[in-house]
């Protein structure tokens, strides 16, 4: 009863508050301090999503520096450009550099930025933990990059098979600092998955129903379910790997009981979601993208849900692909045959649903839309040789060969930087609230797609004419010389279309034109804010009543008000309809998820060397998440008990 | 505080403002802000401040920084003397095959390898001594097992000189010393793919190095 | 048609070995400049051969310098290599048409309306949308059909593949080890096993069961040529089954990454005549060479009483080593070191001499032998053909 009155006091946004003095108001509360103290206990999601991506984007460019090297010294045969020792370390660390560190990361942090935006929500849930997982993937990349520039990176591969990974054979702290690099980042993605489901079935704008959701979200939505359900895989068979190198326990030991295959097994039911888990964001992309340039909503968004979906059940049916070569029983194999083949269905199906988008529809050819067109070109490519590597007997060809390094880069480059790149420039003016070149991002999607395809479809040859992957260098008169040639030199191009994007994207945050709300004429909600949005997103909760509100709804879009406008308040609705349901206060800045990542790093990187790292470090943690979790004095929940 | 128990919330029921009115009816422009608001927004916030990163690397490269010659297997790295120096302190042998991990390794292959196990089995001794305590007949220094290696000991501990090479020797007993924890934590191994029922090396305490006494020569077992 | 295939025939009696080389006009080992050249394989000029084999070049360009290499999945010179062309065939055939078919679609999507501005009206439908529909339906029951036809096809050339596997005649043991492969002919009693290393003699038309186990890491074996790969994996015992079908020579290659020298762990497969494999065959399993002159003796006791044999066997000599690669007939192979140099008197003294100057990280050892010992070793080890 009191509560209510309490309530009743409390100002609110709506028909008596609003304009310049809500903004007012809602940017005291939202805003964070400055300084450094205030920069490290944000828990803006747009402000953790800016630098999750920023640094992603570092790790892309440090690990497409590795990949320079690697063709730099394969353009030649018998190249002695590096050494052994310092090859296997550096394509390791492309691997899994691009994988861990750039490529899941580089989508959650879109999700994180775009999500809420286009979900009509003033932050994500769970903000505070949306930091701590920025911390902790920043610690875990940067330890494992600090570890390789101090000749200690990982040398066995970026699956890392066992025995070559065990104790035995790979002496020193090397795939230790992996391992726990992989720690580092299932915990940073376990953490924003659960903030996205939640954010996603709980934070949506009154109306949008789920058959209302733009598809990003649907692609997000599915990509985080894959990762709760996959990451665990890879935590469990990482913590074996260490359990094994640091105390001696027995796990993949094939002469005391354990195995090898174990290890496989348990890597790929992760590491084949994976690649979907990459790949399905960017689908959300140029869904986006092509909605917006074709001015159409996009055909068949039932039949695109539904892929989408079942892309993501069946990401989970087919991992032992990646182990024909094991001598398991051919049934089972006949089985992952046809689950792997069966991808191409959705996948086709939401090809085709794309161009019949821009057959339909009115398509302006700006640079994002030319992306969506290289990304039908290109990754159509990587998924018909995809079909080729389910079918078993070629695949015991093309397995670990050149053809399969061709394959997955089609797959990773055309099916998903691509889309992400054309994403980049879609979004910028809503980042940064200016344009990027439509010109300069012409050229660099020329060369960028000229190069991408001089490195890489030599290597479907390479592969064919029997050149295994992960080889330091190949012996003169095998027929390989030239093609390794055009690959490097397609391989620089590529690096010069990457330096074009990035010079692009700085000198348009300088000298760009400014974008105004909704440069584009896009449909979803993020274009109903300014750009940059504001740190409270909204002023008032949009209401939804189609697929695309911004162009059902004319120049007004209806409002939801009510909420608090001192206190930090996001609007709850139900999982289905959307219907609002709950108030939920959202949580203030706090320094303890950055101190709590601190100590989480110290207990993880402690663990390499001691076991006791676990026990001795979990006590300033468990500190650190106490603090975290206290409540806050005269906060919601002191109110609500008065 | 996103743990604050729903059921305490007043707020439970549906938002006031909406019920009376049905949520969607207030119509209002599209809720951005006045233009020179948002352009005023546009200076962009710093992406980190300029030290971020370099706290951590700074404090990565201290923690780390002598970890480059632990794990470094160039097979071809600067020539170390076969022959023991003038003095103790030039000679760079020890640090070279007790700080490396690889060497340590490659002296667990050999050991395999050159049948050790044989007489020493896994280092808990049979025929020969066992290895993995910290007694030793002739010296427990790196420099007095790689002699003992090549040199062989009476009692029939055969010279293994120009049938393993020096270097050979020395990563032998950079493995024989690593049997009791000799070495620090961060270059032990935890096991090899091997049967054993023996403690990790990376869990055991460094055996103190000590000759051996009658006593515990007596209270062996025969 | 098969005999246009330029690798002459050994049907010379003796040993196949330099004389057979030089009989080549230096085909396969013409480029040996200096010491620092590494090994270079210099395949012969090489036709297609196949009905197959030249449909395959038209439908898919990307094939065309893909033919006949010495290490070529698409070389189709054994049973399995056969079957993998015409599925090859198959599905080139079927995601080429699918791949035609999505760029057409993009192309005529895209210049169906460009340049032509104006909003689409949100919700209603546009004109050929049915029709459109009509497509999408018929578009998935393509894919449909073609992914069964793949799949099926891909069944069937598995399952033949079991099947061909059911009658071996000759069982031979390869074992993985970082980075060499040991090979053992099973006999019908160990004196009738003859062991060899990094080098694979298969009889043409002969299935030969090949028995597969690593001694440390996973590796894997794959000869492109002859046919997929199959893993070597420590604590199991695989298998696989070759049946060349050409007389020529391949090379396989570890195909799975197993350490700092995977790249050169290479496999040398010689595909012979019936009568010259049993030849090889009856070679091989004699003991080595006894040394003739003062070097080689000078070799052969400096081989027996140092470090060589300590980890290397020679057979009908003290040494017996089983950790490195047997060298009863080392002189007779086609390379050293696992593919790493070509078997010449100038590789075989840089091998000797530095192990770890082309091999960095291999687990021979750097001795330091004195000019002398060197000449010597090397001129006994030359001796054993």
């Amino acid at each position: 009863m009191s509560g209510e009155r309490t309530d009743r006091t409390e100002l609110r946004d709506g028909a008596g508050l609003t304009g310049e003095i809500l903004h007012q108001h809602l940017a005291r509360t939202w805003s964070r301090k400055p300084g450094l103290i205030g920069w490290l206990s944000t828990v803006d999601h747009k402000e953790i999503g800016r630098r999750y991506m920023v640094t992603a984007m570092i790790f892309f460019a440090l690990a497409g520096i590795l990949g320079l090297v690697i063709r730099a010294q394969l353009a030649r045969p018998d190249s002695g450009l590096i050494t052994a020792d310092r090859y296997n370390q550096i394509f390791t660390m492309h691997g899994t550099t691009m994988m861990f560190l750039f490529a899941v990361p580089v989508m959650e942090a879109m999700a994180i930025y775009l999500v809420p935006l286009m979900l009509g929500t003033r932050n994500i849930s769970f903000p505070r933990l949306n930091a701590f997982s920025y911390y902790v993937y920043l610690a875990g990349g940067t330890m494992v990059w600090v570890a390789f520039l101090l000749n200690v990176g990982p040398d066995a591969g970026w699956f890392t098979y066992v025995p070559l990974a065990g104790p035995e054979f790979s002496p020193g702290k090397r795939v230790d600092f992996w391992a726990q690099m992989v720690t580092f980042t299932e915990v940073a993605a376990l953490a924003v998955a659960v903030e996205l489901v939640a954010t996603i079935l709980k934070q949506r704008a009154p109306g949008m129903s789920l058959a209302r959701m733009p598809l990003f979200v649907w692609g997000v939505l599915v990509t985080a379910l894959m990762i709760i359900f996959s990451m665990p895989s890879i935590a469990l068979t990482s913590a074996m790997l260490m359990s094994d190198r640091l105390v001696g326990t027995q796990f993949f030991n094939p002469v005391e009981g354990g195995d090898p295959l174990l290890w496989q097994h348990l890597f790929w039911f992760f590491g084949h979601p994976e690649v979907y888990i990459i790949f399905i964001p960017a689908l959300g992309f140029v869904s986006q993208i092509t909605e917006t340039f074709c001015r159409r909503p996009v055909f068949a968004y039932p039949a695109m849900v539904l892929s989408l979906v079942s892309i993501g059940l069946l990401a989970f049916g087919l991992w032992v692909h990646h182990m024909f070569a094991t001598g398991l029983p051919r049934v089972g194999y006949s089985f992952y045959t046809a689950a792997s083949m069966a991808v191409a269905i959705p996948s086709g199906i939401q090809i085709f649903c794309w161009i019949a988008t821009i057959w339909l529809g009115r398509p302006r050819f700006r640079t994002p839309l030319l992306y969506v067109v290289a990304f039908v070109i290109t990754f159509v490519i990587g998924g018909l040789s995809g079909v080729m590597v389910a079918s078993v007997p070629l695949d015991l060809q093309f397995h670990d060969s050149y053809f399969v390094v061709a394959h997955f880069h089609y797959v990773l480059i055309g099916g998903a930087v691509f889309p992400l790149l054309g994403a980049f420039t879609y979004w910028f003016p809503k980042i940064t609230g200016r344009m990027m070149s439509d010109t300069v991002g012409k050229w660099t999607l020329g060369l960028l797609f000229a190069g991408f395809n001089i490195a890489f479809f030599p290597m479907h040859m390479l592969g064919i004419m029997g050149m295994p992957r992960r080889v330091y260098t190949y012996p003169a008169g095998m027929g390989w010389d030239t093609l390794n040639m055009i690959s490097t030199v397609g391989a620089f191009i590529v690096a010069a279309a990457v330096l074009l994007f990035v010079a692009n994207a700085f000198a348009s945050l300088r000298w760009g034109e400014a974008a105004g709300a909704d440069p584009w004429e896009g449909s979803s909600l993020e274009w109903a804010t300014s750009s940059p949005p504001p740190a409270y997103n909204f002023a008032h909760i949009p209401v939804v009543s189609s697929r695309t509100p911004l162009w059902d709804e004319g120049d007004g879009l209806p409002v939801a008000t009510g909420l608090k406008v001192k206190h930090r308040e996001n609007l709850l609705t139900t999982v289905l309809d959307a219907i609002p349901d709950l108030r939920e206060p959202s949580p203030d800045p706090s320094i303890w998820s950055f101190v709590a990542a601190v100590s989480t790093t110290a207990l993880f990187i402690g663990s390499i060397f001691t076991p006791w790292a676990l026990v001795w470090l979990s006590i300033p943690t468990t500190a650190a998440l106490i603090a975290w979790f206290w409540p806050k004095p005269g906060g919601a929940l002191e109110q609500e008990a008065r | 505080m996103s743990s604050v128990s729903p059921a305490k919330l007043p707020s439970r029921a549906k938002l006031p403002s909406l019920e009376g009115r049905g949520w969607g009816s207030v119509r209002q422009r599209r809720p951005k802000l006045r233009a020179g608001k948002s352009l005023a927004a546009l200076a962009y916030p710093p992406l980190a401040p300029p030290f971020q990163g370099g706290v951590w690397l700074a404090l990565a490269l201290f923690l780390t920084l002598s970890a480059c010659d632990r794990e470094t297997r160039d097979p071809r790295g600067k020539p170390l003397p076969e022959t023991k120096p003038s003095a103790d302190a030039l000679d760079p042998r020890p640090a070279a095959y007790e700080n490396n991990a690889f060497q340590i390794a490659q002296g667990q292959r050999y050991f395999a390898w050159m049948n050790c196990s044989g007489c020493h089995f896994h280092g808990g001794g049979g025929i020969g001594p066992p290895l993995m305590d910290g007694a030793w007949r002739y010296g427990g220094s790196i420099q007095q097992i790689a002699d003992s290696i090549l040199d062989g000991r009476p009692n029939g501990m055969p010279s293994f000189k120009n049938k393993i090479t020096q270097a050979q020797a020395w990563q032998l007993a950079a493995f024989v010393r690593s049997l009791s924890a000799q070495q620090g934590k961060d270059k032990l191994w935890s096991r090899g793919d091997e049967m054993s029922n023996r403690e990790p090396p990376t869990l055991q305490d460094r055996e103190p190095v000590a000759p051996t006494t009658p006593e515990a020569d007596q209270a062996k077992p025969r | 048609m098969r005999g246009s295939r330029s690798f002459s025939l050994n049907s010379s009696p003796g040993f196949p070995g330099e004389g057979d080389r030089a009989k080549r006009g230096g085909g396969v080992l013409r480029s040996q400049r200096g010491p620092s050249t590494r090994l270079r394989l210099v395949p012969l000029p090489c036709e297609c051969r196949g009905g197959f084999k030249r449909s395959i070049t038209l439908l898919a360009p990307l094939l065309l310098t893909a033919c006949d290499g010495i290490q070529s999945a698409t070389g189709g010179d054994g049973w399995h290599g056969e079957r993998f062309n015409s599925l090859f065939t198959l599905f080139m055939a079927v995601t080429g048409i699918a791949y035609l078919l999505v760029l057409a679609f993009l192309a005529a999507a895209v210049l169906r309306r460009r340049g032509e501005a104006r909003y689409e009206e949100a919700g209603s439908e546009a004109p050929g949308e049915r029709g459109i529909t009509r497509t999408l339906i018929g578009w998935t029951a393509f894919i449909v059909a073609g992914l069964t036809i793949l799949t099926i096809g891909s069944y069937f050339a598995d399952r033949g593949a079991a099947r061909a596997a059911a009658a071996p005649a000759l069982e031979i043991r390869v074992t993985a080890n970082q980075w060499w492969w040991d090979v053992e002919y099973v006999g019908a009693t160990p004196q009738k096993t003859v062991r060899t290393a990094n080098e694979l003699h298969l009889p043409v038309g002969v299935p030969a069961h090949i028995i597969l186990a690593s001694n440390d890491v996973i590796h894997s074996f794959w000869i492109p040529n002859l046919a997929g790969k199959q893993d070597m994996i420590p604590g199991r015992v695989l298998d696989a089954t070759l049946t060349p079908k050409h007389i020529g020579e391949y090379r396989g290659q570890c195909a799975e990454y197993c350490g700092i020298q995977h790249a050169h762990m290479a496999l040398d497969v010689k595909v012979e005549s019936r009568a010259d494999f049993q030849r090889w065959r009856a070679a091989q399993l004699m003991p080595a060479r006894l040394p003739a002159t003062p070097l080689q003796k000078a070799g052969y006791t400096y081989f027996m009483s140092r470090e060589c044999s300590a980890c290397h066997a020679i057979a009908g000599t003290p040494a017996s080593a089983q950790v490195a690669p047997d060298l009863t007939h080392v002189a007779s192979r086609k390379t050293i070191a696992a593919g790493t140099l070509p078997m010449t008197r100038g590789h075989l003294y840089g091998w000797v001499a530095d192990p770890q100057g082309p091999k960095p990280g291999n687990n021979m050892p750097y001795i330091g032998l004195e000019p002398a010992e060197l000449h010597a070793v090397v001129a006994y080890l030359e001796s054993l053909k």
